[in-house]
């Protein structure tokens, strides 16, 4: 008797659930839909939401980043065990050229200082670092971005340069109390005012979501030949200038791409540079 | 005493792994490895936890669990908010209306239906991040990570399946 009940309930509940569960699929793509939109209108909110929720995971990426460092460096240790013959001899040729480098160094500072002094050349600020480790990072079609294990609370701010020991790689974008968000020179809304440093030709790097990023609006009569060295050109206030980022890798019809100095798969720590500039950041909160 | 409590706790923990599991993998995908150019690559694991649950216990991973997954995946991934959450609720959909075909069937299966889904999914987030940014994106890297999810499919499936006849309780 009950059976006969209870089914012919379900008889009829099946299909007002199976309704209601298409209803609710279509609003949660109607949702989907919503959110891509918002994304678009309100982006400063949209970051906002994604720091905190970063900032909520991050003790557990923060902890689950360290194994994996681990066995990469396990790994780089074994690899580097099988050649260090070779290397301790490539060192020590290295070092050689570079006492002649540090000898020529020291003769172009004291030059330099002296020039400057005569000149009374306005004196660049000195920067401020923050080290801090990263513990997330994704690459790939859509974002090239890194998250890094310091935040607000350590003093870093929206649009501050980020660098590696090979040079500068991005800038922060996102910031939350413990945790940031790191734009690489990659992502595809990545602009960076530019010099080709041998002919001081302005140009803009623009990422592309590839590994290597492209050289765009080249200033008109600019020399630009594979290997040329990039730095930041400071223009906009944002960097300061001379941060070394890349080498030209070629040039073709298509357009000017660049090599990137640091090896943007295997960032472990970097130092997040406070220069004191303002740049054109400055009028966001 | 009390012992329907219990087990009705213990079912609850359990009912509530396929989510869990699925969280870590939304989690695990944006650790970072160290493999060199793998960040490019790196294929969209939380998408196997959608195929292989939608067709084994969708009730333990409904719709709303399905768009949380979406959600996370595009906040920590940096992607635009709302690709990965319509990408994760269409594959859910499609894989939901062929349960039938797909459950019990033989690995090979199993396995085709993914890539067919994993494929869609790409062309998907691909046509979606495009149409946000106004420009073509790279396909070629999210080809290479539809690649990369085809071979680790089986390792992540067949721990799905231990777990699921070890842990969670029979349909």
């Amino acid at each position: 008797m009950d059976d006969q009940r209870s089914s012919s309930i379900l008889r009829i509940a099946a299909p007002l659930k199976s309704l209601l569960q298409r209803f609710t699929y279509l609003g949660l793509i109607g949702l989907a839909f919503s959110m891509m939109l918002l994304g678009k209108i309100d982006a400063v909110l949209v970051d906002r939401v994604r720091a905190e929720v970063t900032n909520a995971v991050a003790p557990i990426l923060g902890a689950l980043s360290r194994p994996a460092q681990t066995v990469s460096e396990g790994i780089d240790n074994f690899r580097s065990l099988t050649n260090i013959r070779a290397e301790n001899l490539a060192l020590r040729e290295e070092n050689l050229r570079l006492l002649q480098w540090q000898s020529a160094a020291r003769k172009l500072y004291a030059d330099n200082s002296a020039l400057r002094a005569l000149l009374s050349a306005k004196p660049e600020g000195g920067a401020r670092f923050v080290t801090a480790r990263v513990i997330a990072g994704s690459g790939g079609a859509f974002a090239n971005t890194l998250i890094l294990n310091a935040g607000a609370s350590d003093g870093i701010k929206k649009g501050q340069a980020v660098l590696t020991d090979q040079g500068f790689v991005g800038r922060i974008a996102q910031v939350s109390s413990r945790s940031s968000r790191v734009i690489l020179l990659t992502d595809f809304n990545s602009r960076v005012p530019v010099l080709v440093e041998s002919s001081r030709g302005r140009a803009l790097l623009v990422g592309g979501n590839t590994r290597r990023p492209r050289l765009i609006h080249v200033a008109p009569g600019a020399r630009v030949t594979p290997s040329d060295r990039i730095v930041t050109s400071g223009h906009g206030g944002a960097f300061p200038p001379g941060l070394p980022i890349g080498v030209v890798a070629a040039v073709s019809d298509g357009g000017v791409t660049v090599q990137l100095f640091a090896d943007y798969g295997r960032l472990e720590y970097v130092k997040v540079a406070d220069f004191g500039l303002k740049g054109l950041v400055a009028k966001e909160p | 005493m009390n012992t329907a409590l219990w087990q009705r706790l213990d079912l609850w923990a359990r009912n509530t792994t396929p989510f869990g599991i699925a969280v870590l993998l939304v989690i695990l995908n944006v650790v970072p490895t160290s493999i060199p150019d793998y960040a490019a690559i790196t294929p969209t694991l939380a998408l196997i936890a959608v195929y292989h649950w939608a067709i084994y216990r969708p009730n333990l991973l409904p719709l709303t669990a399905v768009f949380a997954l979406g959600l996370l995946q595009d906040i920590l991934s940096g992607a635009p908010l709302g690709v990965y959450v319509l990408v994760f609720l269409t594959a859910y959909g499609i894989v939901l209306s062929q349960r039938r075909f797909l459950a019990g069937k033989s690995f090979m299966i199993y396995w085709l239906g993914f890539a067919i889904i994993a494929f869609g999914a790409g062309v998907e987030s691909w046509v979606l991040a495009s149409i946000w940014n106004f420009a073509l994106l790279d396909f070629r890297s999210l080809f290479f990570q539809f690649l990369i999810s085809l071979g680790l499919f089986p390792i992540v499936a067949w721990m799905f399946m231990r777990w699921q006849q070890a842990f969670l309780p029979q349909d």
